[in-house]
């Protein structure tokens, strides 16, 4: 692999173990403050298979920079971080956390479909493990929206406002940059914005079935992966504290 | 038959081993103790999670941050089963929870002191699920069968926290000079509460001499407190950490006898004014109140979609 390629790989491969790792750290903010107990288990499980993907996806990561998961997940600033803004933003209430799981569940299922055949196998292969997981986290997610969306004004009320707040930030997730199309060509990750048209097709009549309404104002000047909200420097001052209080002790 | 011929018979079939299910007749103040018993201990699960739960942001690396939110995700389980088992006494996981709520019920008076340091999640692991093992052990014995197969289940994944316990505090204990002085730390503020949360002494635990008569205890708090001892204060003190106790010593028949317990302290936290009684309550009634629109919602969703029948 020539250096361009594989910098273009690193780059993606920690765009996923970053949008898994900061997605997980917010889910199990609920555990043990979940609106049902059952919620309490549940969100701790997507915690753990999120951290659990992060942590497989960064020893990928590791095989190409020679960076332990433990050094990138507790050791960058956020700047270094890659995750998509609306997955660092506060877990916000139960609508939100709900709702951005489903947008992304639906983001990552396709995500992995396409990965199954990517000509890095490493990557082909782990994803395959990961796929599994995933149909449970879609349909668990894909269910609370419904239930939200069908169940009262008030749930209604706040589905919808996280989904003007959260929408425009999804196109984030289909950004593409020059290295990205050295990518698609050699086969080894897909073209980001190829997977928007088939994310809309599943996500748009579930969110119409469920009384919502897509914002159609598109004001939203997008940064890329490398730029970030202060939300996730509380995140990481949260995460790192421990780590970084005593970097030469092992944990 | 009378009450007292029922009585009897009841008290024959645990003379023999055998276990109570849901449904056979059983002395009302049995069913209360219970009732009393399995909520309590439900309770105490599920505000366990907090202290624990407080330090998941704050894992220091990815392995310790996966144990630890599977290992609050096991208490959210235990809860769920007990609260299941309490039910098969005739009440219901709502009044119970209310209950509990209003602070008219208790739960172990452990989970009212603070978690201030990482180590405090490997020392509540290796002491405070340690000793809450040697208890649910013996309550894996008890006459009534859906707790005790409950407790089976529990215990099993009990050990499995308390084994993650002892060995961070182990490696801290042999790890850096921050780290051994955080694990110290730790030690000095929960070794007397662990053995406070074992109960008061025997010639003070009015509910003991019926609960074993009924085969619901075993043991008595002071048996167990001793075994908790026994195993426990070797292994600290082999990992070179210092238990707060000066009269803590082992006689010449290997019997380990310790200082003086300040019940004062223990009564006063089982009553409310424990370092975080208010606090710990307060969450989970937020909890609760912020969740009360996800649960009207999921209700006003259910009716919709399959009709009020589904609630009748």
């Amino acid at each position: 692999m020539n250096n361009a390629l594989k910098n273009a790989l690193l780059n993606r491969l920690i765009g996923m173990a970053d949008d898994e790792l900061i997605l997980s750290h917010r889910n199990a903010e609920w555990t043990g403050h979940a609106p049902l107990l059952e919620e309490d288990i549940a969100l701790a499980n997507l915690a753990q298979d999120e951290l659990g993907h992060a942590t497989v996806l960064l020893g990928l990561v590791e095989e190409l920079n020679g960076k332990t998961p433990d050094q990138m997940a507790y050791f960058r600033d956020a700047a270094e971080f890659r995750n998509v803004q609306f997955l660092e933003l506060p877990k916000g209430d139960w609508a939100f956390t709900m709702l951005r799981q489903y947008l992304f569940d639906a983001y990552e299922t396709i995500l992995y479909n396409r990965l199954l055949t990517s000509s890095y196998q490493p990557l082909a292969d782990v994803v395959a493990k990961f796929r599994g997981e995933e149909i449970y986290h879609l349909r668990h997610s894909h269910m609370w929206v419904e239930r939200l969306g069908l169940g009262t004004d008030e749930s209604l009320g706040r589905l919808q406002a996280a989904l003007d707040q959260m929408w425009p930030l999804t196109a984030q997730l289909f950004q593409v940059s020059e290295a990205d199309n050295l990518l698609s060509e050699e086969g080894v990750f897909p073209l980001a914005a190829d997977m928007a048209d088939e994310w809309q097709e599943i996500v748009l009549p579930h969110l119409a079935n469920c009384s919502l309404h897509v914002p159609t104002h598109a004001t939203m000047l997008l940064a890329g992966r490398e730029t970030h909200t202060h939300f996730l420097n509380d995140l990481l001052t949260d995460m790192q504290q421990v780590a970084r209080w005593d970097p030469s002790a092992e944990w | 038959m009378t009450e007292e011929q029922k009585t009897a018979e009841f008290e024959e079939r645990i003379g023999r081993d055998e276990k109570i299910e849901p449904g056979d007749w059983m002395p009302e103040k049995y069913r209360k103790q219970l009732i009393r018993m399995i909520s309590q201990h439900a309770h105490s699960e599920v505000i366990g999670m907090l202290p624990e739960g407080k330090w998941i942001p704050h894992a220091p690396s990815l392995r310790r941050k996966m144990i630890l939110i599977a290992k609050v995700q096991d208490e959210a389980g235990h809860g769920q089963y007990l609260y299941h088992a309490a039910e098969t006494l005739g009440v219901t996981r709502e009044e119970l929870y209310q209950a509990f709520l209003d602070g008219r019920a208790k739960y172990s008076s452990i989970f009212n002191y603070p978690s201030l340091s990482w180590a405090d999640v490997g020392m509540i692991g290796w002491l405070v699920d340690g000793a809450a093992i040697k208890n649910q052990t013996m309550l894996a014995q008890c006459s009534y069968g859906p707790y005790s197969r409950a407790m089976v289940r529990i215990c099993a994944e009990e050990t499995f926290h308390h084994k993650q316990g002892k060995e961070m505090v182990l490696k801290y204990a042999a790890g850096t000079a921050k780290q051994r002085d955080m694990v110290q730390d730790a030690l000095n503020r929960y070794w007397w509460p662990s053995l406070m949360m074992l109960g008061p002494h025997d010639s003070e635990s009015t509910n003991t001499p019926q609960l074993v008569k009924w085969g619901v205890k075993t043991k008595t708090n002071d048996e167990v407190r001793q075994e908790f001892i026994a195993e426990t204060a070797p292994e600290l003190i082999a990992s070179g950490l210092t238990i707060p106790d000066p009269d803590l010593h082992q006689d010449e028949d290997g019997v380990w006898h310790h200082g003086p317990i300040d019940w004062d302290e223990f009564w006063n936290v089982v009553k409310g004014n424990g370092p975080c009684n208010a606090e710990r309550l307060g969450m989970r009634q937020d909890a609760h109140d912020n969740g009360q629109w996800v649960r009207d919602a999921l209700e006003a969703y259910s009716e919709k979609k399959y009709g009020a029948a589904a609630f009748a």
